[in-house]
C-alpha cells in the first residue's frame, strides 16, 4: 500500500473517533433502576452450587436464594429494631408440615411447589438431593454430618409428597441442620439429564445453572464480573419477593464500593472495612445495620502441639499481653462485642460466646513469661489470611507491638488465600489471628469444631484433650436426650477449661455490617452471613 | 514479506518453549496447595487427597508437564479452578477488554505526547522544553494505582462528573453483540449509540490514568527523534529552500522521526498490557490483568499459564506487526530488507 | 609516457604530512611541558547543572533523600512503629503529616521509609547491574555461545508481562524485601544486558583494546579493566532510571498485597493502605507518602537525564 494512502486513512480514523467523543454522559434509565437492586461486593461466586468443589462464600449466597429447603427459620426482632432469623423457631418452606418421632421425622411436602422449569417438586427430588449432599464429599458432606445426617439409607421416600428421615442417633442439631444452605432441593430430573458417567451428580451443570425451586434464578453469570438474578414468579416457598431483578457486581476496591454507596449508585454493600461502616452510620446518608455474628469469635490462636506454645503459662502470658481495648477501638471501631475482661475464667452462663477473664496487664504477662521459663524472650511468627486483611492486619500489628514489650518477637506473615487453607490444614502456624463462626448457634457445636479431639481443620491449635472431648460429647448427647442438668455441667465445664488453658484467646465477637440505601427495606440477618434477597424491598 | 514472517516465527519458537517451561515451573513452585483450597472449608485429609487425585496433582511433575503440553497442542488451556470456566474462553472474553483500554489509553497519550515532543524539540532548551520534560516525568513518577484512585476520588466522588467505576458498562446497558469484543466498535456496528456513549463514559477515567503514565516515554522518544531529524541535512536544505516552518517540521522532519516513535508505541503497549493489572483492580475492569492476579493469589495454575502464554504470543505478533509497519512507513527499510 | 604521480603533487603531500607530524610533536611537547589544567569532570558537571536548572533541582532533592535515609531514625519526632489513641488525626502542629489508622505519626514513618526505599532502589540496581551488566558485557565482548545464551535468557524474560512476572516471583518466594529486590532485578535484566552488550560490542575492537591484547593481557582482564569502566557511564544513566522504577514496582506489589510486611514503613505500602482512606476524607494518609514517593522517583528520573548530559551529551533526549 502506498505510504501516503496509509497515513491518510490513519488520520481519517483518528479524526472520526475524536468527533464522536463529545456526547458522553446520558442519564441512567430511571425506571429500570427502581425495580432492580444493585449489590456490590469484593468477590463474586466461583460456583452457583454449594455442593460444588471449592465453592466460595459468595457461591453460598447464590445457592441460598435459588434453592429451597424443607424448613427455614422464622424471623424475630432484635433489641435495636433490626430483623434476624430466629434460631429456635423453624417454619415450613417446601415442607408444609412435619412430625418428629423418637428416631425419625416425617415431612409433608407442599403439593403446589414447582421447580424453575415447571416440573413439580416431589419426595424423590428431596431424597436425591439429600443423597447428593452426603455423597459429594468436601464441605457439604461434613456439614450434613454435623447434624447426624450421614447415610443415604436415612432418607426414605414414603410417597410422592411424604419424605422421612431416620435418625442414626438422637441429635438436637438434626432439625436445624435441615435449614442450612447445604440440604437444598435440586431438580433431579433436569440434573440427571445433564449428568455423565464421570459426573453422576451433575456438578458441572449446577455450577453455572440454577436447577432449583427457589425464589430467584440466575439469569446470567459472568464470573468475576456480575451475577444477574430474576424472580421466579411461581415461587411457593413463601410470599413472593418484591424485587424483580437483582444485579450483583464485583468491585475489588473497597474505596470505590464506599463511594458508590455514598453517591447512591449502589443499593447494598456488605464487606466494607469497619471504619467505613462507622462513618457511614454517623454521616447518616445510608442505613447501616450491625448484627453480632452468632457463634462467631475472632481469636488469637496458638499451636499447642509444638513448642513453645505447648507451655500453658506462656499462653496465659500472651493472653495478658493482648491490647484488647486498643483492638476494639482502632481495628474494629467499636463495631464488635468484647470477649475479654470478665470477672474470672469461670463460665457464668450457657451463653456462647461469652467473655473470658483475661485483660491487658503487661506486668502479669511478664511475670508469667518468667514463670514459664521464657524470661529471655522468644521469636515466632504471627500469621493471618490476606483475604481477611482489612480486619486482621491492624489486629496483628497491635498484638505484635505488645508482645514485643514482654519479650516475644513476632514477625508478621500475610498469607494469601489459597495458601491459608493449606497452612491451616498442615497445622504448622505457631500463632495466628483468625475467625470462626458456626452456622448452628449452639456452644457444643462451636466446641465440636474447635476444641474436640477429632482435630478438625478448624481446630487450628491442634488441641486434643480427652477431658475436653468427653465434655463436648457429653453435652451433645445430653442435648439430644433433653438432659439439661448434664448439659449445663458439661457446657460450663468445657468453657471454663478452654479459658483456663487458653489455646486460643477470644478477642471479640464481630458484627456483620450491611450498608443499605435508605429506601431499601426488609433486611434480615441470617446465620450464614449472606444476603437473603427474598425479604428485601425498594421504595 | 512472507519469508520475513516465516523466518521471524522460527526464531521465536525457542523463546516460546522457554516461556512455557518457566511458567509451568513457576506455578508449581507457588506456595499453597490448590487441592486444599478446593477441598473447601472443613476439609479432612481424605477429601484433600480425593481432590488432589481428581485434579491430577498427585502425578509426578514431568508427567504433569507432558499432559500440559499435549493439551496445549490441542488448543486446550485447561480450566480455571476458581471460576470453573475454560481458560481459552475467559482469555478470549477478557483480552479485548484490556486491549480496548490499552489501545485507547495509548491513543490519548499519543495525541498529547507527540505534539508535546515535537514542540519541545523545535523549541529546544527553552522554558517549554523544560516544562515538557517536567510534566512528562511527573506523569511517569506517580504510581499508576494512586493516580487512578485519585481520579476516582476527585472526578466521581467529589465532582460527580465521571460515572461510577463499576466496570465496562453500567448495569442497565446490555453488552453489544460480540464481533470484536471491543464495546466501542461493537456498539457502533450494532447502531446502538446509547451503549456506545455508556461504554465511552466508563472508559474515560481508566484511559486517562493509563495515558498519564504513558506520556513520558512517548514524548521523550518523539523529542529525541525530532531533534536528530531536525539537525539532519535534508531539513537544513528544506529550510534553506524557504519552505514554511510547518512543512519543514511536520512534512519533512516528523515523517522521518516517526520510526523510533512507533517502536516506542509497541514497547509501551506491551508493557501496559501487563501493567494493566493495577488499573483493572482500581476500576473493576474485567480484563486479563485482573484475571491473572486473582488466579495467582489463588494458586490457580491454568489461568496464570494461559495468561503468560497469551501475552508472549501477543508480544511476538506485536513486534512482527511493527516491523511490517516500518516497511510501510519507510520504503528504505522495505527495499533494503 | 605518463607519470602516475607528478612531482609537483607529491611535494605538497609530503609537506602536509611533515606539517602534521610537526604539529603533533608540538602538541605533545606542550602537553608534557606545561601543566595547564584540563577541564575536570567536576567542572564539566557544574557546567551542565548550571545550564539546566532542572537537573540542579534533581541533585538537590537527591541530597535531601540521602540525608533522610542516613539520619532518618535520629531526626524523627516520634517512633514510627508506636501506635497510640490519636488515630486518624489530620495534619496539625504536633503531627505535621497527621497520624494513620493506628495512631502512628506519618511524618516519622515517611522519613524512616526513605531508608528502606532507597535501600530497595540501590540494591535492585546493584544486583541488576551485576547480573545484567556483566553478562551483557561478556556477551558483547566474547560473542559466540555466551552471546546466544544471554540473548535467549533476555528474550525469554522479555516475553513475560514484566509486572506479572515480578508478582509471580514474589508470590513463589515469599514477600520479603530480598525477594522484591530479586524480582525487580530479574525483570530489568534484559534491558541491562542489551545495553551492556551493545556498548561492549562497539568497543570490542577499539584501539586500546587491541593494544591491551597485544601487551599480553588476558581476555578477562581486558573485560574487567578496559571494557567495563568504559561502559559504566552509560549504565549509570540507566541505573538512575531503574532506581525510580524499583520503588514504583515495590509500591505496585504492595497494592496487590505482595509488598513488604507490616509494620515496616515503606512508601509504597503506606500509599496502598492509605488509598482506602481517601474516600472517607483522610487524604493525608496516602498523600504524604505518595508525595515523597513521587518526589523520589521524579528526582531519580531527572537525575538520569542530567547524568546522561554529563556523561554523553550526544545522546540527549
Amino acid at each position: 500500500m502506498k505510504r501516503r494512502d496509509f497515513l491518510k486513512s490513519m488520520t481519517a480514523v483518528a479524526a472520526g473517533s475524536v468527533l464522536s467523543a463529545p456526547a458522553v454522559w446520558s442519564p441512567a434509565k430511571a425506571q429500570a433502576r427502581k425495580e432492580t437492586l444493585l449489590l456490590v461486593t469484593e468477590n463474586g461466586p466461583n460456583n452457583l452450587d454449594i455442593h460444588g468443589v471449592g465453592t466460595n462464600r459468595p457461591g453460598y449466597e447464590a445457592s441460598w436464594n435459588c434453592y429451597d429447603r424443607l424448613l427455614s427459620h422464622a424471623k424475630k426482632t432484635l433489641p435495636d429494631g433490626s430483623a434476624s432469623y430466629d434460631r429456635d423457631k423453624l417454619t415450613p418452606e417446601l415442607a408444609e408440615d412435619w412430625t418428629t418421632g423418637d428416631m425419625s421425622a416425617t415431612f409433608k411436602l407442599r403439593k403446589d411447589a414447582t421447580f424453575h422449569d415447571g416440573t413439580p417438586v416431589t419426595a424423590k427430588d428431596v431424597k436425591w438431593s439429600f443423597d447428593r449432599a452426603v455423597t459429594v464429599g468436601g464441605f457439604p458432606t461434613v456439614q450434613m454430618k454435623a447434624g447426624s445426617l450421614e447415610k443415604p439409607e436415612q432418607f426414605v421416600v414414603d410417597d410422592d409428597h411424604t419424605f422421612r428421615i431416620d435418625f442414626l442417633r438422637k441429635d438436637r442439631l438434626t432439625m436445624p441442620d435441615l435449614a442450612v444452605i447445604v440440604p437444598g432441593i435440586y431438580n433431579s430430573a433436569l440434573i440427571k439429564k445433564n449428568a455423565s458417567e464421570k459426573d453422576p451428580w451433575g456438578l458441572e451443570y449446577t455450577k453455572s445453572n440454577s436447577a432449583g425451586s427457589g425464589a430467584y434464578r440466575v439469569a446470567s453469570w459472568k464470573p468475576g464480573v456480575e451475577v444477574v438474578y430474576e424472580r421466579f414468579e411461581n415461587w411457593k416457598g413463601g410470599p413472593l419477593p418484591k424485587l424483580k431483578r437483582i444485579v450483583w457486581r464485583t468491585i475489588p476496591s473497597a474505596g470505590n464500593r464506599r463511594a458508590l454507596m455514598e453517591r447512591g449508585d449502589a443499593d447494598v454493600s456488605f464487606d466494607l472495612p469497619a471504619k467505613d461502616f462507622a462513618e457511614l452510620r454517623s454521616e447518616g446518608k445510608v442505613n447501616v445495620v450491625s448484627t453480632p455474628i452468632g457463634n462467631g469469635i475472632y481469636y488469637l490462636g496458638m499451636n499447642v502441639k509444638n513448642p513453645p506454645f505447648d507451655n500453658e503459662k506462656l499462653r496465659q502470658a500472651v493472653a495478658y499481653a493482648v491490647p484488647y481495648q486498643k483492638i476494639m477501638d482502632a481495628a474494629m471501631f467499636k463495631l464488635a462485642k468484647p470477649m475479654f475482661g470478665a470477672a474470672s475464667n469461670q463460665a457464668q452462663s450457657l451463653e456462647w460466646p461469652q467473655p473470658h477473664g483475661y485483660d491487658t496487664d503487661l506486668n502479669k504477662a511478664k511475670a508469667l513469661m518468667a514463670e514459664a521459663g521464657f524470661g529471655e524472650g522468644i521469636d515466632t511468627t504471627l500469621s493471618f489470611d490476606l483475604g481477611q486483611g482489612v480486619v486482621s492486619e491492624p489486629i496483628a500489628i497491635l498484638i505484635q507491638e505488645n508482645l514485643k514489650q514482654i519479650g516475644i518477637n513476632a514477625t508478621i506473615n500475610k498469607v494469601p488465600g489459597a495458601n491459608w487453607r493449606s497452612e491451616m490444614a498442615k497445622k504448622s502456624l505457631p500463632m495466628m489471628v483468625n475467625f470462626f463462626s458456626g452456622w448452628l448457634d449452639y456452644p457444643e457445636y462451636f466446641f465440636f469444631w474447635c476444641y474436640h479431639g477429632q482435630n478438625a481443620i478448624f481446630n487450628t491449635m491442634s488441641y486434643v484433650d480427652p477431658d475436653m472431648t468427653a465434655m463436648i460429647d457429653g453435652a451433645r448427647k445430653a442435648a439430644g436426650e433433653g438432659d439439661w442438668k448434664t448439659y449445663d455441667k458439661d457446657v460450663k465445664g468445657f468453657v471454663t477449661k478452654a479459658f483456663n488453658e487458653v489455646p486460643r484467646i477470644p478477642l471479640f465477637q464481630p458484627y456483620l455490617n450491611v450498608a443499605l440505601q435508605k429506601n431499601i427495606g426488609g433486611y434480615c440477618y441470617w446465620f450464614h452471613r449472606q444476603l437473603d434477597y427474598r425479604s428485601l424491598s425498594k421504595a | 514479506m512472507l519469508q520475513t514472517i516465516g523466518r521471524r516465527l522460527l526464531t521465536v519458537i525457542p523463546t516460546l518453549i522457554g516461556v512455557i517451561v518457566v511458567t509451568f515451573l513457576l506455578t508449581r513452585v507457588l506456595p499453597g496447595d490448590p487441592a486444599v483450597y478446593f477441598a473447601g472449608p472443613a476439609a479432612t485429609p481424605q477429601s484433600i487427597e480425593e481432590i488432589r487425585k481428581k485434579l491430577g496433582f498427585d502425578r509426578p511433575l514431568p508427567e504433569q508437564f507432558v499432559y500440559y503440553v499435549s493439551d496445549l497442542a490441542k488448543g486446550n488451556l485447561g480450566n480455571s479452578l476458581s471460576t470453573g470456566q475454560s481458560v481459552v474462553e475467559e482469555v478470549a472474553t477478557r483480552l479485548p477488554a484490556s486491549a480496548e483500554l490499552t489501545l485507547f489509553g495509548l491513543f490519548v497519550a499519543m495525541v498529547i505526547a507527540v505534539p508535546l515532543g515535537i514542540l519541545a524539540a523545535v523549541k529546544q532548551g527553552s522554558i517549554i522544553d523544560h516544562a515538557c520534560r517536567v510534566i512528562a516525568t511527573l506523569g511517569v513518577s506517580l504510581p499508576v494505582f494512586f493516580t487512578g484512585l485519585l481520579l476516582v476520588y476527585v472526578f466521581y466522588f467529589l465532582l460527580g462528573w465521571a460515572p461510577a467505576p463499576i466496570g465496562r458498562l453500567d448495569i442497565f446497558y446490555s453488552t453489544p453483540d460480540r464481533v470484536t469484543g471491543f464495546y466501542l466498535i461493537d456498539s457502533l456496528l450494532a447502531g446502538d449509540v446509547e451503549t456506545f456513549r455508556a461504554a465511552l463514559a466508563q472508559l474515560i477515567l481508566p484511559v486517562v490514568t493509563l495515558a498519564i503514565f504513558s506520556i513520558a516515554p512517548i514524548a521523550r522518544m518523539t523529542r529525541a527523534a525530532m531533534l536528530s531529524a531536525l539537525s539532519s541535512e535534508f531539513v537544513r536544505t528544506a529550510r534553506a529552500s524557504g519552505l514554511s516552518p510547518y512543512r519543514v517540521v511536520i512534512t519533512y522532519a516528523f515523517r522521518n522521526a516517526m520510526l523510533p516513535v512507533i517502536t516506542t508505541f509497541g514497547m509501551v503497549f506491551s508493557f501496559l498490557l501487563g501493567a494493566n493489572v493495577l488499573v483493572e483492580k482500581v476500576f473493576a475492569w474485567p480484563g486479563i490483568g485482573s484475571y491473572a492476579v486473582e488466579a495467582l493469589i489463588a494458586s490457580d495454575y491454568a489461568p496464570v499459564q494461559g495468561f503468560v502464554l497469551t501475552m508472549a504470543i501477543l508480544y511476538v505478533m506485536l513486534n512482527l506487526a511493527i516491523d511490517l509497519l516500518y516497511g510501510v512507513i519507510d520504503p528504505r527499510v522495505r527495499l533494503e530488507g | 609516457m605518463n607519470q602516475a604521480v607528478s612531482p609537483e603533487k607529491v611535494a605538497p603531500a609530503a609537506e602536509i604530512a611533515a606539517a602534521a607530524i610537526a604539529a603533533a610533536t608540538v602538541q605533545a611537547e606542550t602537553k608534557a611541558a606545561s601543566p595547564a589544567p584540563q577541564p575536570s569532570i567536576f567542572h564539566h558537571a557544574r557546567y551542565v547543572i548550571g545550564e539546566n536548572p532542572v537537573t540542579g533541582l534533581a541533585f538537590a532533592i537527591f541530597l535531601l533523600i540521602v540525608i533522610c535515609a542516613v539520619f532518618g531514625p535520629w531526626i524523627v519526632p516520634y517512633d514510627p512503629l508506636a501506635s497510640n489513641e490519636a488515630t486518624l488525626a489530620p495534619p496539625s502542629a504536633i503531627h505535621w503529616f497527621g497520624t494513620d489508622q493506628l495512631g502512628r505519626d506519618i511524618l516519622s514513618r515517611v522519613i524512616v521509609a526513605t531508608r528502606l526505599d532507597l535501600a530497595i532502589a540501590v540494591a535492585s540496581v546493584a544486583l541488576v547491574f551485576l547480573l545484567g551488566g556483566v553478562s551483557g558485557v561478556a556477551a558483547g565482548f566474547f560473542g559466540g555461545w555466551i552471546d546466544r545464551l544471554v540473548g535467549r535468557l533476555a528474550d525469554t524474560i522479555m516475553a513475560f508481562p514484566l509486572f506479572v512476572l515480578a508478582m509471580g516471583i514474589v508470590a513463589a518466594l515469599g514477600n520479603s524485601v530480598t525477594n522484591i529486590v530479586l524480582a525487580t532485578a530479574i525483570i530489568n535484566f534484559p534491558l541491562y544486558a542489551r545495553v551492556a552488550r551493545a556498548e561492549a560490542n562497539t568497543r570490542r575492537n577499539a584501539g586500546y583494546v587491541l593494544a591491551a591484547r597485544l601487551s599480553g593481557n588476558t581476555e578477562m582482564r581486558i573485560l574487567l579493566a578496559q571494557i567495563l569502566p568504559n561502559v559504566m557511564p552509560i549504565m549509570v544513566v540507566q541505573m538512575s532510571l531503574t532506581m525510580g522504577y524499583a520503588i514504583l514496582n515495590a509500591a505496585g506489589l504492595s497494592f496487590i498485597g505482595l509488598g513488604v510486611r507490616p509494620p515496616t514503613a515503606e512508601w509504597g505500602i503506606m500509599v496502598a493502605e492509605g488509598a482506602a482512606f481517601m474516600v472517607s476524607g483522610e487524604w493525608w494518609i496516602a498523600f504524604f507518602p505518595g508525595a515523597a514517593l513521587v518526589l523520589a522517583v521524579f528526582c531519580f528520573n531527572l537525575l538520569g537525564d542530567g547524568l546522561r548530559d554529563i556523561v554523553d551529551p550526544q545522546r540527549r533526549t
